[in-house]
């Protein structure tokens, strides 16, 4: 570059630099993009949702507009209040699994221990390969003829033979659950470990030098300090538990007897697979209030975290 | 940074027993529970038909390993074609995504502009809503635009999900950035636009990097809109075409199931056990910062 084009103070710029220069309109420049995929591609189908939710809509016929009866008949009817049932034991069965187990697992990860990074990445496993595809090796795990569980339950002498883990409905709803704990519980303890990695250990000398002991150093200083990234790991990890799908669709598809159905798999069942897409889009869009109530909980935190 | 334990943690009269009954006694099982399953995936995928269904033989190990069950996916299903879909349907919305949300994360991080605190919390919530909650109108949007039944839908469906995801993680990580690189290009006549292209972003390399994989990876296992947006076997991913063509009706083809599950999970889990230190970075940035 010559010294000639260089400007002594910055010049006025026109046209196109004059609005790559200009902060407003860079700003809205760049994130233009952003505005316009998700204004089409997640605010438009939200509100077809709508439309449809108010709709007496099938695969094959347009249908008309009946205000809410889809939502009135829906609870009416029994499958329908069963799978709401079975979506919140399923959520708060999960979620508390993954607590125990997660922040559980970050104390153990904590600790010095030999091989940490491998430790680390074979934990994350359940976590990272693609939900369906780990549902199969539990799929496998839990068939009636060829079950280790129920071979090693067998063999041990634990019991004359094994129970049929996914065609009992009392049963059925337990094996989704721990497997969807199974899934999440490698990202409640990395999110937690990170937390805990984050506590200044001069925090915990001082506790120490203050006579405090191993428990009340738990109770005072970590877990105080660990509740903003705790409460962000369980805020995400009951609206993914809520509106999971994968891992029903690929164990019992909601069977058997409806006892494992969950919103997302019904409303899959009764919209596309039954073609019922009015009843099945109003389904899934009970699930709003619960997931309206939690994101805003979460802005909320979010708000007063940048505050400070 | 790895030894976290106070001065004086330990000082039991046994502390060998209790390290091993307090830590590793429970590591192991926690250990089991979690990657015991792809013990048991692997193991099948190598037995062959005769001793995976022999009531008498051991579970545990196998004794004559065969590669049947993968000869059987590459020769009798579309394995390779759902491969081939499956890598380019996460490349393409990956580099999308970096594309749209890369700029957006640095807009809403360094900029002042009217409205940005709205945008950036209205982005932050399109990252909270599910995909079961969209994918039935979701259908009816791309037959509108044309993509129905093409893997097409994909590659324009996914970004809606990593984008979000993508200018969150990034607007965390451009704050970490100092801005006086970026202040003196402008000193030196640079525009705004010209510090964000050649100064901010070749800093952020690194959880760009992040932002990269974590988007991949994300594509690589969705699975509700490759289920319901394209029914064709031969625009399948791997997780939809393993699951629908391999378990038909009350028959699954258990060996070659696990042998594709297992294959489908290899190039996520090989990603990972390298990045494994700036994925759980990234994930807190996000987490913690918002």
């Amino acid at each position: 570059m010559s010294a000639t084009t260089i400007p002594a103070t910055p010049r006025r710029r026109r046209g196109l630099g004059h609005w790559l220069d200009h902060e407003q309109a860079l700003g809205y420049l760049l994130v233009a993009p952003v505005v316009v995929l998700l204004l089409g591609l997640v605010a438009y189908p939200f509100f077809v949702a709508i439309g449809y939710a108010l709709t007496d809509r099938t695969l094959a016929d347009p249908g008309e507009f009946v205000w809410f009866d889809n939502f009135i008949d829906l609870f009416d009817n029994q499958i329908y209040r069963q799978t709401l049932r079975n979506t919140f034991v399923f959520t708060a069965g999960s979620v508390t699994m993954r607590l125990v187990f997660g922040v559980g697992l970050a104390l153990l990860l904590n600790e010095r221990l030999p091989m940490r990074r491998f430790v680390r990445s074979a934990v994350l496993l359940p976590w990272i390969v693609p939900t369906v595809l780990g549902t199969m090796a539990w799929l496998w795990l839990f068939n009636p003829n060829f079950s280790v569980i129920n071979w090693a339950l067998v063999h041990s002498g634990l019991a004359k033979e094994g129970p049929n883990w996914l065609t009992d409905p009392d049963l059925a709803l337990f094996c989704v659950t721990l497997v969807n704990a199974w899934r999440g519980t490698p990202f409640m303890a990395i999110t937690v470990l990170a937390g805990l990695q984050a506590i200044p250990i001069e925090l915990y000398d001082a506790s120490a030098i203050d006579g405090a002991g191993k428990l009340q150093r738990f109770r005072f200083v970590t877990l105080p300090l660990l509740m903003p990234v705790l409460l962000t790991a369980l805020v995400l990890s009951i609206i993914w538990t809520f509106s999971d799908f994968g891992i029903v669709y690929g164990l019992t598809k909601g069977g058997p007897m409806n006892a494992t159905h969950v919103l997302a798999t019904l409303s899959y069942q009764q919209g596309l697979a039954a073609g019922n897409i009015g009843e099945g889009a109003a389904i899934s869009l009970t699930m709003l209030p619960v997931l309206l109530i939690l994101i805003i909980w979460q802005l909320r935190r979010i708000r007063r975290s940048t505050v400070i | 940074m790895s030894d976290r334990l106070a001065p004086g943690e330990i000082r039991s009269a046994h502390p060998r027993l209790e390290r091993w009954l307090f830590v590793y006694l429970p590591l192991a099982f926690a250990l089991f529970f979690l990657v015991g399953p792809f013990y048991w995936m692997a193991i099948t995928a190598l037995k062959p038909d005769g001793e995976l269904y022999d009531g008498a033989s051991n579970p545990l190990y196998v004794v004559t390993p065969s590669l049947e069950h993968f000869r059987y996916l590459f020769a009798h299903t579309e394995f390779v074609t759902w491969t081939t879909n499956t890598m380019m349907v996460a490349t393409l919305s990956t580099i999308i995504a970096l594309v749209m949300g890369v700029p957006a994360g640095y807009a809403l991080a360094r900029l002042k502009f009217r409205g940005s605190e709205f945008i950036g919390t209205a982005i932050f919530v399109t990252y909270l809503v599910p995909s079961s909650l969209l994918f039935i109108p979701m259908v009816e949007v791309m037959a509108q635009i044309h993509l129905d039944d093409s893997i097409w839908a994909l590659v324009v469906v996914y970004p809606t999900f990593l984008v979000p995801f993508v200018t969150w993680l990034m607007s965390g990580y451009f704050r970490t950035i100092p801005t006086e690189l970026e202040d003196c290009a402008r000193i030196d006549g640079m525009t705004r636009f010209g510090a964000m292209l050649k100064i901010a972003i070749p800093l952020a390399r690194p959880g760009i990097l992040s932002a990269g994989i974590f988007a991949f990876t994300l594509s690589w296992n969705e699975f509700i809109y490759a289920l319901t947006l394209v029914t064709a076997s031969s625009e399948r991913t791997i997780p939809v075409g393993v699951i629908v063509q391999l378990t038909r009706a009350d028959f699954y083809f258990w060996g070659p199931l696990m042998a594709g599950a297992l294959l489908g999970s290899v190039p996520v889990a090989i990603v990972y056990s390298f990045f494994v230190d700036q994925y759980a970075s990234g994930l807190t940035a996000g987490a913690v910062k918002g």
